[in-house]
């Protein structure tokens, strides 16, 4: 009924004072939670620096803020940063589109034979349980050790995630709904594209918030055992060479890469599911 | 032509398989629907109401019998049949115009002149403000007569209703039960619809055919001949005030309260 009511709240000098009152302190309770989101990460950072300023913290083994901003600011002017960011973006971003590509056409096969589901089922439920970075040696030797051994890997990790959660999405899909295409001589494909693939929409974008963070794990593994560039790299070469400032700031721009991607992804929700 | 028999259904049994059981659902079940009648079954929950309407719409085969409409034998799905459902089953995702359209995008019949008669339908019976919205900003009763709508645009002449009212509070029941069968009779539609309402079916119909319990057979059929509908136009909530509805309604009331027992 909210459209209803739209036109009330185009104009405040509409609002009564109880409203504008109720307006003002819900206002000011979502300030408070920023404020306080903003202090807590200022207050670690500051406590950070102090103590390892003042050698509370052994600086080399936890390193400090201010060398990790420096070595972040060093290392893009260099652009040695981007082309690391790049890579493992690339890398990302080609694993997590074909794994959902993959796994979603997978998902629409199962959906339509009950044969094929019934005789995968059990295999998909041991890939499943499987921690598929035990495979990640496999797949760089099988793949080859490089960009596509590591976007295998990522595949690979996302892929049965896919498959199982869109093909129960997919199956959820109110059996009524499908009877009344029916009723109007849908065909099975219609019936596919006209209400179980609509409605497994907001499904498949939880799945798709889930495998961004599945096809990074997938990249960093890979680059892990491989890779001569890539933020996983840069995190490991660090590590080797007890550079704690590397590995910082590789966690961090990380962080920062995955939440953008995070972001995005919401964002087309908020497109697809305006009607919610 | 009026009184021509147009829906036939001639001993239909059906019995439902799985491995613990066979469930016999209905029992050789005989009756018609003469063009541009209501009819109404009523029968204890559970009997198998639900079911004569799949087989009579080809969604499900009976194990024997046979279903013809208009002189044809039933196979598969008809595009001369609308089906009409508990819950309107509006798509979420789609607006209101969108929505009504999808059996005629389903049977690809979209085209400039039936979406002029869906939108002049919608405008017709009060939903002509509300083409854009979504459905969930539409109240239930609205939101079932939009699901008649998208059901008559596919211009069926023949339309099932599985208890239609049934997910809607009292007041708006009465409310749309009466707009619906006035939409029925002005487009000149043959209707049969399930229900356990027996008020509902005496009101909306012009037959009453009471069923049995599990397996389901026809116990008996009433003609409903009220006193209600002289000179103005139909309407269902009017003829609850005839002096023969209570009349019927005690003897529908009392012929299924025998199998409640």
């Amino acid at each position: 009924m909210s459209m209803f009511n739209k036109s009330k709240y185009l104009n405040d000098t509409d609002y009564s004072p109880s409203h504008k009152e109720f307006l003002k302190s819900v206002g000011q309770y979502k300030l408070k939670i920023k404020l306080f989101q903003v202090g807590i990460l200022v207050a670690f950072l500051v406590l950070w620096e102090v103590a390892a300023t003042f050698k509370w913290i052994d600086p080399f083994f936890i390193s400090k803020p201010s060398s990790i901003f420096n070595l972040i600011v060093n290392l893009s002017r260099d652009g040695s940063l981007f082309k690391h960011t790049a890579i493992s973006v690339t890398e990302v971003i080609i694993g997590f589109v074909l794994g959902t590509i993959i796994g979603t056409s997978f998902a629409i096969l199962l959906w339509w034979s009950d044969f094929v589901a019934k005789v995968f089922d059990p295999y998909l439920v041991v890939l499943n349980a499987l921690p598929k970075i035990a495979l990640g040696p496999i797949i760089i030797i099988w793949a080859g050790a490089g960009m596509r051994g590591i976007i295998v890997t990522a595949i690979t990790i996302s892929l049965v995630v896919t498959i199982l959660s869109t093909y129960n999405g997919f199956k959820e899909v109110d059996s009524e709904k499908i009877k009344m295409l029916k009723t109007f001589g849908a065909t099975k494909f219609q019936i596919l594209q006209k209400v179980v693939f609509p409605s497994t929409i907001p499904n498949m974008i939880n799945t798709m918030k889930i495998n961004i963070g599945m096809s990074w794990i997938g990249v960093i593994v890979g680059e892990f055992l491989v890779s001569k560039a890539g933020l996983g790299y840069l995190i490991v070469y660090g590590g080797q060479v007890f550079r704690l400032d590397i590995v910082m700031a590789g966690v961090i721009i990380l962080a920062v890469a995955t939440a953008l991607m995070y972001q995005l992804i919401a964002k087309l929700e908020g497109r697809f599911v305006k009607w919610r | 032509m009026e009184q021509k028999e147009f829906v036939n259904v001639k001993n239909i049994s059906m019995t439902y398989h799985t491995l613990s059981e066979e469930t016999k659902a209905l029992n050789n079940l005989t009756f018609e629907a003469k063009r541009g009648e209501i009819v109404a079954l009523v029968g204890p929950s559970g009997c198998g109401k639900s079911t004569i309407l799949s087989i009579i719409a080809g969604l499900i085969k009976p194990t024997s019998g046979e279903v013809s409409i208009d002189g044809k034998k039933v196979e598969g799905t008809n595009k001369k049949i609308g089906y009409m459902f508990q819950s309107d089953h509006l798509f979420q995702w789609r607006n209101i115009l969108a929505n009504v359209l999808i059996g005629l995008e389903i049977q690809n019949k979209v085209n400039e002149e039936n979406v002029t008669r869906v939108t002049k339908l919608l405008d017709t019976y009060g939903l002509g403000d509300f083409k854009k919205h979504y459905p969930h900003q539409l109240s239930g009763g609205m939101r079932q007569r939009v699901a008649l709508i998208r059901t008559l645009a596919t211009e069926p002449d023949l339309l099932l209703l599985d208890e239609p009212f049934s997910a809607l509070d009292y007041q708006s029941r009465l409310a749309v039960s009466d707009d619906i069968a006035r939409i029925i009779k002005k487009e000149g539609k043959t209707a049969i619809m399930v229900t356990h309402d027996i008020a509902e079916a005496i009101s909306m119909s012009d037959r009453v055919i009471v069923l049995s319990n599990r397996p389901a057979t026809v116990k008996s059929i009433y003609d409903i001949k009220l006193t209600c509908n002289e000179g103005e136009e139909f309407s269902p909530i009017k003829c609850r005030e005839a002096p023969e509805f209570r009349h019927y309604f005690n003897n529908i009331w009392r012929e299924l309260d025998v199998y409640v027992q």
